[in-house]
């Protein structure tokens, strides 16, 4: 069953929010849209982003932050109005090594909204989501901040 | 073995940390150093940087960044203490964030909790002034051959 996000217009702001936060801009990130409540980001690959030089492969850290992202923006699709939230944790599983030279995407999902808290998955791939990388699963914690992440004027 | 692990092996022998964090562009991009402590411990430190932060109204440190950074200290550690001439290969990571990092100076260490033939099990801490109040904790496992 598809599902519309909670609030598109919100949906819309965070996901260009997230990319635009420093270390999202030093990666490179790209958000490439929500379908049926599942955002997908992208990153490039570059040099500056490999982990192991005598391979090509990409860091492991820039599928950490790409999963964390990603999964964020999955848990403001369901949110009907803004709050901040603050990854819990997190765990990756290294499916197999990037290949070097391609782009990495991320789709993720938030499967689970509870009061306080909420539940992501995500995988990160080349070509297919069916073909993934890395599987990544993370919670955050609900209205974590008092700060918003976005003030009222930025769009949402 | 690779030129990489060889060149490391050097690097590591001659204590020159700051060549080995230049042979990985994404640790050199970060801003990773690294040193032996007082104690003889490998000790890793990220200094602030302005492109390290993720939620820019608090501001705090990106948690994906927090996580590379603990997930390259990890590596590192493994490489410094083992005798391999293979570069581990990362199988899975998982890291709780306890705290949000601060515009400040960010320090980790690691800690090896089993080396076997196969996998390698690190734990990693990573502090900003107080080490007694955690940033994130974080465990990683490592294939330590490619068993072919």
């Amino acid at each position: 069953m598809s599902q519309a996000p909670a609030n598109a217009a919100l949906l819309q702001a965070m996901g260009e929010l997230f990319v635009s936060f420093p270390h999202c801009v030093t990666l490179g990130f790209q958000y490439l849209g929500t379908v049926d409540r599942k955002p997908t980001l992208k990153v490039e690959w570059r040099d500056e982003l490999v982990g192991n030089p005598a391979t090509g492969v990409v860091h492991g850290g820039v599928i950490t932050s790409i999963v964390d992202t990603c999964s964020g923006i999955a848990v403001t699709a369901h949110m009907t109005e803004l709050e901040t939230i603050a990854t819990l944790d997190l765990r990756i599983d290294y499916l197999k090594a990037a290949t070097p030279g391609k782009a990495i995407y991320c789709t993720a999902e938030c499967y689970r909204m509870a009061n306080q808290i909420a539940f992501t998955r995500a995988v990160c791939y080349h070509d297919s989501p069916d073909d993934p990388i890395a599987h990544g699963v993370a919670t955050f914690m609900r209205d974590s901040n008092p700060k918003p992440m976005l003030t009222k004027e930025g769009g949402a | 073995m690779s030129a990489f692990m060889e060149s490391f092996t050097q690097l590591r022998d001659a204590k020159r940390y700051a060549e080995i964090i230049a042979a990985v562009p994404y640790a050199q991009l970060m801003g990773v150093e690294f040193g032996e402590a007082e104690d003889g411990e490998l000790q890793f430190r990220l200094p602030f940087y302005e492109r390290n932060v993720g939620n820019v109204t608090l501001p705090a440190l990106h948690g994906g960044l927090i996580g590379g950074f603990l997930e390259n200290a990890a590596l590192l550690h493994l490489m410094w203490n083992s005798e391999s001439l293979e570069a581990p290969k990362i199988v899975d990571f998982s890291l709780d964030y306890l705290r949000s990092g601060r515009a400040q100076t960010l320090f980790a260490r690691c800690e090896i909790t089993k080396q076997g033939k196969r996998v390698a099990h690190v734990l990693i801490e990573a502090w900003q002034d107080d080490r007694s109040k955690p940033v994130a904790v974080a465990r990683a496992h490592f294939l330590l051959s490619s068993g072919s």
